[in-house]
C-alpha cells in the first residue's frame, strides 16, 4: 500500500481522537498515581517500605494470593466439567451447558454476589431449610469468611475459564480419541492420558486468566466477605476513602499492576492469544 | 461415523457445575416475593411490594433514569472513538498498529481496581475547574465509563472490519471515492452489525458498572449499580431481589433470542 502523505494525514485524524482520550483521561492520571506512590505523605521510597514491613498489608497479599490459587483451582475443574458437555455432548446437551455458562456470565457481578448472600446468609435459603428439617439448631456461618468469598468468586469467573477450553477441546483430533477407545482403553482412562493432556494450553490459559482475574477483584470479596476477608483491592478502597492514606493505596496499585504485567507476560509466552478465544 | 462422547461421570459432574452455576440466580426469586421488610424467606404469604418500591421509591426510579443516561453518553461517545480509530487502522495499516491497539486495550487488560484509583485521581484533579465535570458528577462518570468501554467497542469493530474483502474498498478508492466517501458509503454499511454490537456491549458494561463507579462518586450521581452497592452493604434490602430478577428475566429473554435470530441465520 502506497505511504502517501495524504494517507498518513488521514490516519492520523482518524486515530487521534481515541489516542489523545486515553492518554489525556488514562495514562497521564496513571502517572499521577505512581507520583502519589512516591510523593505521598513524604517523598521517596517510604510506601514501597512499608508494603515490606506493615504486617497488615503482607498479611492481605498472602490471603490474596491463597485465595487466588482457591479459586483458580476450582474455578479451572468445574469450568473443565462443563466444558466437556458443551463441546462434546449432544446437540441438546449442548444447548443446555451454553445456557448455564451464558446466562450468569451476562449477569451483573452485583446480582450475582446478592445471590450469594440470598442462599447463604444467616436467614438465607440453605440455613432456614437446614434448620426447618432440624438438621441443625443454629445457623451455620456462611458468608462473610473466606467461604463465601471463595464460593462468589468461583460462580464469577467458571464462564471465563470455560471460554479457553472449550477452543482447546474444539481444535483437538477426535480420531485420536476415537483410536483409543478402539483399542481398548476405558472411558477414565482415555480421558486422563489422552484427553486431559491433549487441553493442556487450555488449561494453562485458562488457570492464568483465573488468577490474574482473581487478584483485582473488589465486588464479590467486599459483599460476601463482609469487611472480614479483605483481598488487595479493598485494601486500596479502604486505603484511598476510609483511613486516607493515598500514597500506600497507590503504591499497592502500581505493585499490583507490575505483578499482574508479569503475569501476562508469562501467558503469552506459553499461550497465543488465538488459543484464548 | 461415530462421535466421543461424555459418558455418565463427565454428565454427572457438568450437572453438578449446572446447578452451582443457576442456584444464585434462582435463589433471589423467592426473596424478592417475601413481604418482610428485610432479607427472609417468605414463609407463608407472598407480596409484590419490593417490586412496587422499585417504581414508587423515588430513589430506585432516579438511579435507573442517571444509569440510562450515562449509559447512553458513554456508549455513543465510545463507540464513535473506537469506530474513527479502527476505521484508521484499517484503511491505511500505519506502522506500530500492534503497538498502538494494545495501547488502546489497556484499560481492558489493567486490573479494574488499579483503573479505578486512576480514574479517581482524574476526576478529583479537574473537580475544581467546573462544577459540572469531575469528580460525583454524572458526566465524569460517563467519561469513566467511555474509558472502561472503549477496548471492548474497538476490538468487536477491528473483529467485523477483519472480515471484510479489502477489494470493496480498493474498488471504491479506484473509482476516485474521497476517505469520507470510503468510511461513510463503502466500509461503514459493511460493519453495522459490529458497529451496533459495539454499541450495546458499551451500554451494558456502563450499566453494570461498579468497581469504577464507587471510586468516583459519593452523593450525586448514585447509578443503579452503586445503589444496590449502598443496599447490600448495609441493611439488605429486599428491593434489590426485586430488581434482581427483572435484570436475569431480561437477560435471559436477550439470550434466547439471540440464540433464536443466529439459528435462523444459520439455516437461511
Amino acid at each position: 500500500m502506497r505511504g502517501t502523505l495524504s494517507d498518513r494525514m488521514g490516519a492520523a485524524l482518524l486515530m487521534a481522537p481515541l489516542l489523545l482520550f486515553l492518554i489525556l483521561a488514562y495514562a497521564w492520571p496513571f502517572l499521577g498515581v505512581v507520583k502519589w506512590s512516591f510523593t505521598l505523605p513524604t517523598p521517596g521510597l517510604g510506601q514501597y517500605h512499608a508494603l515490606l514491613t506493615d504486617e497488615l498489608v503482607q498479611s492481605v497479599f498472602i490471603r490474596t494470593l491463597r485465595i487466588a490459587a482457591i479459586v483458580t483451582v476450582v474455578s479451572v475443574t468445574a469450568a473443565y466439567a462443563i466444558t466437556v458437555v458443551w463441546v462434546r455432548g449432544s446437540p441438546v446437551q449442548r444447548v443446555l451447558a451454553e445456557f448455564c455458562i451464558l446466562v450468569p456470565f451476562w449477569i451483573s457481578v452485583l446480582t450475582r454476589a446478592f445471590g450469594w448472600v440470598a442462599l447463604l446468609s444467616n436467614r438465607g435459603l440453605i440455613n432456614t431449610w437446614l434448620q426447618s428439617i432440624g438438621f441443625i439448631s443454629e445457623p451455620l456461618t456462611l458468608v462473610r469468611n473466606e467461604f463465601g468469598v471463595i464460593v462468589g468468586m468461583s460462580h464469577f469467573l467458571i464462564p471465563f475459564a470455560v471460554f479457553p477450553l472449550a477452543s482447546a477441546m474444539r481444535s483437538l483430533d477426535e480420531r485420536v480419541l476415537l483410536a483409543a477407545r478402539g483399542l481398548g482403553s476405558s472411558r477414565m482412562r482415555t480421558f486422563w492420558t489422552v484427553f486431559v493432556p491433549m487441553t493442556r494450553s487450555g488449561i494453562i490459559g485458562s488457570a492464568l486468566i483465573t488468577f490474574v482475574f482473581s487478584l483485582g477483584f473488589f465486588v464479590t470479596p467486599a459483599i460476601l466477605g463482609g469487611g472480614r476477608s479483605v483481598m488487595i483491592a479493598e485494601l486500596i478502597y479502604l486505603r484511598i476513602f476510609q483511613s486516607p492514606d493515598w500514597g500506600l493505596g497507590a503504591a499497592i496499585s502500581v505493585v499490583l499492576v507490575v505483578f499482574v504485567g508479569a503475569l501476562m507476560a508469562l501467558l503469552f509466552r506459553y499461550v497465543k492469544p488465538k488459543q484464548l478465544v | 461415523m461415530p462421535t466421543y462422547r461424555p459418558g455418565p461421570v463427565s454428565l454427572a459432574l457438568a450437572v453438578l457445575v449446572a446447578l452451582f452455576l443457576l442456584m444464585p440466580l434462582l435463589a433471589v426469586i423467592p426473596v424478592s416475593l417475601t413481604p418482610s421488610r428485610m432479607l427472609a424467606m417468605p414463609t407463608g404469604e407472598l407480596s409484590l411490594r419490593h417490586y412496587r418500591s422499585l417504581i414508587e421509591d423515588p430513589r430506585w426510579l432516579d438511579s435507573i433514569l442517571l444509569s440510562l443516561r450515562i449509559g447512553i453518553v458513554s456508549s455513543i461517545l465510545s463507540t464513535v472513538l473506537a469506530l474513527t480509530f479502527s476505521l484508521g487502522v484499517w484503511m491505511f495499516q500505519p506502522r506500530f498498529t500492534a503497538a498502538l491497539v494494545g495501547f488502546v486495550l489497556l484499560p481492558m487488560v489493567v486490573p479494574p481496581v488499579v483503573s479505578a484509583v486512576t480514574l479517581y485521581f482524574l476526576l478529583t484533579s479537574v473537580s475544581g475547574l467546573t462544577s459540572f465535570f469531575g469528580y460525583d458528577t454524572w458526566l465524569g462518570v460517563a467519561m469513566a465509563h467511555s474509558v472502561m468501554t472503549v477496548p471492548f467497542a474497538t476490538v468487536l469493530i477491528l473483529v467485523s472490519l477483519s472480515q471484510l474483502d479489502r477489494r470493496i474498498d480498493l474498488a471504491a478508492r479506484g473509482l476516485g471515492a474521497s476517505v469520507w466517501e470510503r468510511a461513510t458509503r463503502v466500509i461503514m454499511p459493511n460493519i453495522k452489525f459490529g458497529i451496533v454490537t459495539a454499541a450495546l456491549l458499551s451500554f451494558v458494561l456502563s450499566w453494570e458498572e461498579i468497581g469504577v463507579t464507587l471510586f468516583i462518586t459519593s452523593v450525586n450521581a448514585i447509578t443503579l449499580p452503586r445503589l444496590m452497592w449502598m443496599g447490600l452493604r448495609d441493611n439488605i434490602d429486599p428491593a434489590i431481589a426485586a430488581l434482581s430478577v427483572i435484570l436475569i428475566i431480561i437477560t435471559v429473554l436477550v439470550l434466547i433470542a439471540r440464540s433464536l435470530i443466529t439459528r435462523r441465520k444459520a439455516s437461511a
